[in-house]
């Protein structure tokens, strides 16, 4: 139970070192030992993918993957993201969209969608529903997480930002 | 954003002076930290001193508990307590989950941790407390219970025969309920009736998968006597008075507060044995515990719905009136009743609401609600009306068929008109005001019927098999104190919104109804914004709080902009009221020359500005020296809501499915589906359509792929997310979604219910698409989920 190891990673832009159990998850490392907020735990065995974080700018499944593995990574949380701007497209097309409910999937989708847009940048709706049918959304019923990766989707391949949303006041 | 075209040609008058915000796609302006990652649920929390609690469950559907061994697991590393259910019993009482206006409803007493016996697998029996969730785990391993299994209630259908055994033998037999309802002159309009279809339809059990967990935090303060709980719930002030009720509080005394909650859709709107445990723990350790289920144990712990199975019939003339509908209910529920809404309501619903839409005058319907030895069912997102919609839409179409008839038009020609309201249903019920037929014509156009019907048509000649099916539906919202006041439950039907003007000018509203991602606390900015006059950004809400919050229900039965809309708008118009008279102390003028418009008292002839809010803040909290004697400067005002004009206030709405089924594989293929509902005034267009269509992915998910499944000795065979099949956004469709608008009369606001219609008609829609396509065969499939292999077993291939 003791064997704990050092490990070494850098978080959102932060270098971490800790000792830890071997068995320990990357997803309850980073919740409970980092305090982070953002990765999520649904189900504890990949299939929702609440817990999507970045692992050397590959997502991953944090309940899926132990924190001794992500020794040496750079590994990056929606937290992380928000603060560089990599997802404010995303995050503004999602509140215009109300492509959240609960919120308690959003940062693992957001993570997911963020992967296609760099990925498929010529994705069709169907593509989209395809790539985000990892991550299990039970509020939304999907609809407005497509229109609003979508809106992204067309608005890069115009070249163009999706609009701030503010309250009008 | 919306799209424009949703709400074209609805005008509705407006309910404030200066409109802006109420009828408008507003963004949801709270909701950007949850896209940060920055929400707080209940695992987020961490406490000083808090423990982590995990619970040996019961590993069969019957046992008795002969002995438990905890000297081992207390020795283990961090480990604070282990405790069985003879102690916890010393502090918690147990419960019976009954309510007195369902005659002659019986349960058993259960307890927070099993005595003697547990009654499903999944039941807790041993609570195991450590500093951290992994030492309670590594010592639950330790926790030895010497137990035997005893024989078990599986099948609902045998549940009553006389050699099952009895699950609580005290109560003489397996039956929780029992209703009948016989209405006109059912057996001769049967006997006589031109056309009479007939069915059984098979529901499966389901069960909510909230994406996060149930969980609490229980924190007993001895100093202060005082009993603090984080939950994640949709109803606080229910949990306030239960835990009084059960630990012997007074309600000043336990303070519920809810922050995020991740998903509750009716399974956290119930009282836990794991509730009550964790709280009688963190009162025997004086410090904080924390329960997370982690899913395996949600998929047995949870309230699973929906085990029913139902024969039905239908009778009409050859003219295509429907004359009658008969059915007979049996229901399996579990081993208790869960607390406190009960267990039977399901069932009751199902009752009141079959051929509900309809204007037929002839009713017979029977209802057995039975114990089994499986997880307790109770109220998940629709309550019975998934399963009355089913039937009766099933029905519908049986008829319509053997009449010749176009299903729609079938529709059109029986459902009760819209001129005809307010009228009673044939069960019972009170119908206020609904609009089958506006809704019927517009979902036509919407999907283009004629063209789709020719499109089906043409592809069936080439061997592609595409099927329409349509549901009408009646939604029950808003409910009065008739639903749970008149049984004798102590959960509020009222509700409350505390409103207040702060010195800056900013409004702050306190409401009773909380926010689980529906946009609630999005609608309560709106309306207290265009109510009070300010800009929407000017606006905080509180809610989740009992501490705080005005007394309220919370949120269930669709009640959260109905009835908790209604009291926010009570009270900011008061509080507009207020803002006046002070106006008019400050400025010694009459209250009848001004007026309020965006932050601003106004003289009302000239439009003038005459005084800011934050001047009214500022002389009202500050510089009452220099307002007339006897003055007060209300700022803060509070209003309550019951709806009380009808037992509940009914929506209405239907939906439309178009599916492709495979007759080679049995699969089926969703490619579209529209619903149109009236949910009275539309606060907030996009918000609802995601509440729609939010719902009627649920279900379908009911209808096509989730089941939770026994083997025959009562073990749940598939209790996780990989077995367990919820939809995904592969297999969903695009959802059309459009409104008409029928504001009720029992409130100044006009809103009616939302949340839940859209899983209620998406199962009788789906499976009238999927019939409609196995036309040809001659096939039908009434049994949900509809698999691929009940489909091709309905076709003879396998």
């Amino acid at each position: 139970m003791n064997l704990k190891k050092k490990i070494s990673l850098t978080v959102n832009g932060t270098l971490v070192n800790a000792e830890i159990e071997p068995r320990r998850h990357l997803v309850d490392f980073l919740r409970e030992d980092l305090h982070l907020k953002g990765p999520h735990l649904g189900c504890e065995q990949g299939a929702c993918g609440a817990c999507t974080v970045k692992v050397d700018g590959q997502i991953i499944r944090g309940c899926l993957y132990l924190a001794v593995q992500a020794d040496g990574c750079v590994v990056e949380t929606v937290e992380g993201l928000t603060k560089s701007g990599v997802l404010a497209d995303l995050q503004e097309s999602f509140m215009r969209h109300n492509a959240m409910q609960c919120g308690f999937c959003s940062s693992g989708m957001l993570l997911a969608a963020a992967e296609l847009v760099e990925k498929q940048p010529k994705a069709n709706r169907e593509e989209v529903r395809e790539w985000i049918s990892g991550n299990y959304c039970r509020c939304t019923g999907y609809h407005s997480i497509v229109d609003a990766i979508v809106d992204v989707l067309d608005a890069r391949a115009k070249g163009q930002k999706i609009k701030p949303v503010t309250a009008h006041a | 954003m919306n799209k424009p075209t949703d709400l074209k040609g609805l005008v509705l008058d407006p309910v404030t002076n200066d409109q802006r915000y109420i009828g408008n796609s507003e963004p949801r302006h709270g909701a950007r930290r949850l896209l940060e990652g920055q929400g707080t649920y209940i695992d987020d929390i961490q406490l000083p001193r808090m423990g982590h609690v995990v619970f040996w469950r019961s590993p069969v559907a019957h046992m008795k508990i002969n002995k438990i061994h905890t000297e081992q697991a207390s020795k283990m590393p961090g480990v604070l307590a282990v405790v069985d259910g003879l102690q916890m019993a010393k502090i918690c009482k147990p419960w019976v989950a009954t309510l007195g206006h369902l005659a002659g409803m019986k349960s058993a007493p259960q307890h927070a941790l099993a005595v003697d016996r547990a009654c499903w697998q999944g039941e807790p029996v041993v609570a195991v407390v450590a500093e951290t969730r992994v030492q309670a785990e590594d010592a639950l391993q330790l926790v030895d219970v010497e137990w035997e299994e005893l024989p078990a209630v599986i099948s609902m259908e045998s549940a009553l025969d006389p050699e099952t055994p009895l699950i609580h033998p005290e109560l003489g037999d397996n039956l929780c309920f029992t209703r009948s309802l016989d209405v006109g002159n059912v057996d001769q309009v049967f006997a006589s009736a031109d056309v009479v279809a007939e069915a059984t339809f098979g529901f499966g059990r389901h069960t909510g998968v909230t994406l996060e967990p149930r969980c609490q935090i229980a924190d007993y303060n001895p100093g202060e006597r005082r009993l603090t709980v984080y939950h994640s719930q949709q109803a606080p002030h229910m949990m306030q008075d239960l835990y009084c009720r059960q630990f012997g509080f007074s309600e000043s005394d336990v303070h519920v507060i809810c922050k995020d909650v991740g998903g509750s859709f009716g399974i956290k709107v119930h009282a836990y044995p794991d509730d009550f445990a964790t709280v009688g723990l963190s009162m025997m350790l004086e410090r904080p515990v924390k329960f997370v289920a982690d899913r395996l144990e949600s998929f047995t712990s949870d309230i699973h719905a929906r085990e029913h199975r139902i024969k039905g019939r239908i009778a009409a003339n050859k003219a295509g009136d429907i004359l009658a509908f008969e059915i007979d209910d049996l229901t399996g529920i579990g081993p208790y009743s869960m607390f406190p809404r009960t267990s039977a309501i399901e069932g009751n619903q199902v009752v009141n609401l079959v051929g509900g839409p309809y204007k037929h005058q002839n009713y017979r319907a029977h209802l057995n609600v039975v114990f089994q030895n499986k997880t307790p069912t109770c109220q998940y997102r629709g309550v019975g009306h998934p399963i009355a919609c089913a039937v009766t839409e099933g029905l519908v179409d049986l008829a319509a068929q053997k009449l010749q008839m176009d299903p729609l038009e079938f529709r059109k020609r029986n459902v009760i008109p819209d001129d005809a309201y307010p009228c009673s249903g044939i069960s019972g019920i009170k119908l206020e005001v609904l609009s089958h037929e506006q809704c019927l014509r517009t979902i036509e156009k919407m999907m283009d019927y004629p063209a789709l019907r020719k499109e089906q048509a043409e592809l069936r000649k080439k061997g592609i098999y595409r099927g329409i099916g349509f549901a009408t539906l009646i939604e029950l919202t808003n409910p009065s104190p008739a639903f749970y006041g008149v049984g004798g439950a102590r959960i509020a039907s009222q509700d409350g919104a505390s409103v207040r003007l702060d010195p800056s000018g900013v409004v702050s509203v306190l409401v009773g109804v909380g926010e689980q991602g529906q946009g609630t606390e999005g609608i309560y900015a709106q309306i207290a914004a265009d109510a009070v006059g300010v800009s929407i950004n000017q606006v905080r809400i509180v809610t989740g709080d009992t501490d705080v919050t005005p007394y309220g229900g919370g949120t269930w039965a669709s009640r959260g902009a109905g009835v908790g809309g209604e009291a926010v708008l009570l009270a900011c118009q008061a509080l507009q009221e207020n803002i006046l008279k002070l106006a008019g102390a400050i400025l010694n003028r009459p209250v009848s020359e001004l007026s309020v418009h965006r932050s601003h008292v106004l003289d009302k002839a000239t439009g003038e500005q005459l005084l800011p809010f934050s001047e009214i803040g500022r002389i009202g909290y500050f510089r009452t020296d220099t307002l007339p004697a006897g003055f007060s400067a209300d700022l803060m005002v509070t209003r309550h809501y019951t709806q009380k004009d009808y037992p509940f206030i009914f929506t209405n709405g239907v939906q439309a499915s178009y599916v492709e089924v495979d007759p080679d594989t049995g699969f089926v293929k969703l490619l579209k589906h529209w619903a149109v509902e009236d949910c009275g005034r539309v606060i907030n267009p996009m918000l609802v359509n995601e509440q729609v269509r939010g719902a009627i992915v649920q279900g379908i998910g009911g209808a096509l792929f989730e089941e939770c499944l026994y083997d025959d000795s009562g073990l749940l065979r598939n209790g996780s997310m990989a077995d367990y099949l919820v939809p995904m956004a592969n297999e969903m469709p695009d959802i059309e979604v459009a409104h008409v608008e029928t504001p009720t009369q029992s409130s100044k606001l006009g809103a009616k219910g939302a949340g839940e219609a859209g899983t209620a008609g998406a199962p009788g829609a789906v499976q009238n698409a999927i019939n409609d396509a196995l036309v040809p065969f001659n096939a039908t499939v009434f049994e949900q989920p509809i698999t691929s292999e009940k489909i091709l077993r309905a076709l003879k291939k396998i």
